[in-house]
């Protein structure tokens, strides 16, 4: 792609900063313990993942929707003294949003190493349907009168009409999408750490009761408790960092739709954010999807793995079901998509395990069960059957793809160090 | 004064402050659909702002508008989430476009108006009228009182238009 179309930032940002260290908790139904105790966990699982010790981190992001632990008491518990901190309220949309920011951040000399965080028990503590805390029962005011008195509430509910127009507007059927899962599911039988390990078949997705058509059970994602955390600093850091470097190109942070009050008003109503977002990530990357290896469009549903791969231009609008259902983004086809599971099968950290699992395939260092070497290298196997092998052959570039809903999202594309 | 209500056991509070809402519903209370109507493009919005979404214009009068439309997209929610939907389910998620403004100010654009699909008395629809619908479907508005000064819009099957022969819905095979 030319280099004459960048959109946003300056060239001298692409490859400047890398994410040198990722770190995460078991996924869990019932965890035990606090948030505070997950994120914890998880930023210290990320240092150590670097090489880095609690002083050599001076930043801290997090994100939540008012469901986890502040950065404060995170850095308080590990004696990370903060040159900055900032916990921002979000889900799906944040983590590239917050890799920007980090980098932003440092580039001003704010800081110099920003440690990422989720924490949630999003299974045992916090729903994120809404079942837990008090909104659901608040009085119904103003965004309340027109989706909460309607029963039109949870993400299911909210993204049930974009979904189901894909499928009016382009034929889209329920078979093809469900191939994201069974997709997902095989990678997640190679990934020990995944919550769901079984692999599944479109049948065992269309037989799943139905939530909210045209959303089966297995079309949605799992709930799990869990911490996540990646660190951000310079790529000349990072190259001093225990692991291979991956090089940030490009990010899209919360790039959204017109009428970001009401999206659907602006139509169609089954192009997401991403139609807008591409114009910055391919741009400032300087490569289009074609050259993208792998990718983790966010599977919070198994359409949003399709939208998004169609309006980032993976494929033509409306050929989604197509290109989800084909096999190239299976593990051995040509560009395999979540290759940890995912949010389907993996767990569910709000899009951070996705950004996790294409560092370490960037590094060839897929913690899945092909036998450690006598250096203390994994030999990976590249037989992607049952149980074995999911890093894939010498990646070069990576794509994630955030979601948040229709009308916003975030995106990056990382590069091998 | 705040506007208060209850419907299906949801209690309703709408401020003072939110002069928007409480004109919005205050036509609702009256069975009138009425939307802001900006006093520079002349454009129609829903649902409610503070300002105009094309021009940024402040200054708006509130216009009556038909309550008539076709469905646009949908979903049926067979796990409610919240108790009260629980004894409806599945109950229809409805996306109307009105027919005014349809199409308008650019292609895609529409008065897309969130809702349930109801009977003409107001109530949620039982299955089997809302396996008699689908994206395509003609809808009208209806409203259900819930208190002084406010009335929540619904939608139900215009009995006096002319209906698609078969409406699109997901496929009952899946």
């Amino acid at each position: 792609m030319a280099d004459d179309i960048d959109v946003t930032t300056s060239k001298h940002l692409r490859g400047k900063y890398a994410i040198a260290g990722v770190g995460e908790t078991e996924f869990m139904r019932g965890s035990g313990c606090t948030t505070r105790t997950l994120g914890t966990r998880a930023v210290r699982a990320a240092m150590e993942d670097a090489g880095l010790e609690p002083g050599d981190v001076d930043g801290l992001l997090s994100y939540s929707n008012n469901d986890s632990t502040p950065s404060t008491v995170i850095a308080g518990d590990l004696g990370i003294r903060p040159n900055f901190y900032m916990d921002v309220y979000g889900g799906g949309s944040s983590t590239e949003a917050l890799i920007g920011i980090a980098i932003g951040v440092i580039e001003a000399g704010m800081c110099k190493t920003v440690a990422i965080f989720r924490a949630m028990n999003g299974y045992s503590q916090i729903r994120i349907g809404g079942t837990g805390g008090a909104g659901g029962r608040a009085p119904l005011s103003s965004g309340g009168l027109f989706g909460r008195a309607y029963g039109l509430m949870s993400a299911g509910q909210m993204f049930s009409q974009s979904f189901m127009r894909h499928m009016y507007d382009y034929g889209t059927t329920p078979e093809q999408i469900a191939m994201v899962k069974v997709i997902h599911s095989e990678h997640a039988s190679n990934n020990p750490k995944a919550y769901y390990k079984k692999r599944v078949t479109v049948d065992d997705v269309l037989n799943s009761r139905m939530i909210v058509k045209p959303l089966h059970l297995l079309d949605c994602c799992v709930e799990t408790d869990n911490g996540n955390c990646i660190i951000v600093t310079s790529a000349e850091r990072a190259r001093d960092c225990r692991h291979r470097p991956a090089l940030i190109q490009s990010v899209v942070g919360r790039c959204s739709k017109p009428r970001t009050d009401m999206h659907y008003q602006h139509g169609p109503i089954s192009t997401t954010a991403g139609y807008y977002g591409k114009d910055i990530l391919w741009p400032n990357a300087g490569v289009g999807p074609e050259d993208i290896d792998v990718t983790g469009s966010y599977d919070a549903f198994t359409f949003t793995t399709m939208l998004q791969l169609e309006d980032y231009g993976f494929c033509k609008k409306g050929e989604g079901g197509d290109y989800v259902s084909n096999g190239t983004m299976r593990l051995g086809g040509k560009r395999p998509n979540n290759t940890s599971g995912g949010h389907l099968c993996e767990g569910y950290t709000h899009g951070l395990n996705m950004v996790i699992e294409n560092v370490r395939q960037l590094r060839g260092e897929i913690d899945d069960s092909c036998p450690i070497g006598r250096g203390g290298q994994r030999q990976h196997t590249y037989d992607y059957s049952e149980g074995g092998c999911r890093q894939i052959k010498a990646p070069e570039l990576t794509a994630n793809l955030g979601w948040a809903g229709p009308q916003t999202g975030s995106a990056m594309v990382m590069a091998k160090g | 004064m705040t506007v208060k209500g209850e419907y299906l056991g949801m209690n309703i509070r709408i401020s003072d402050l939110d002069k928007e809402n409480q004109e919005f519903f205050g036509h609702c209370a009256n069975h009138q659909l009425h939307l802001q109507k900006c006093d520079h493009c002349a454009l129609l919005r829903y649902p409610p702002t503070t300002a105009c979404p094309w021009c940024a214009s402040a200054d708006a009068t509130w216009a009556p508008v038909a309550g008539e439309g076709t469905l646009h997209s949908y979903g049926e929610v067979y796990q409610a989430i919240q108790p009260v939907f629980r004894d409806y389910a599945p109950y229809m998620l409805v996306l109307v476009d009105l027919d005014t403004q349809l199409g308008q100010p650019t292609e895609h654009e529409a008065l897309r108006i969130t809702g349930n699909l109801a009977t003409a008395e107001g109530d949620l629809a039982p299955p089997e009228l809302v396996t008699q619908v689908g994206i395509g479907s003609r809808l009208r508005i209806v409203f259900k009182d819930a208190g002084e000064g406010v009335s929540i819009p619904l939608w139900t099957l215009d009995e006096n238009a002319e209906q698609p022969e078969t409406p699109w819905r997901y496929p009952e095979s899946a």
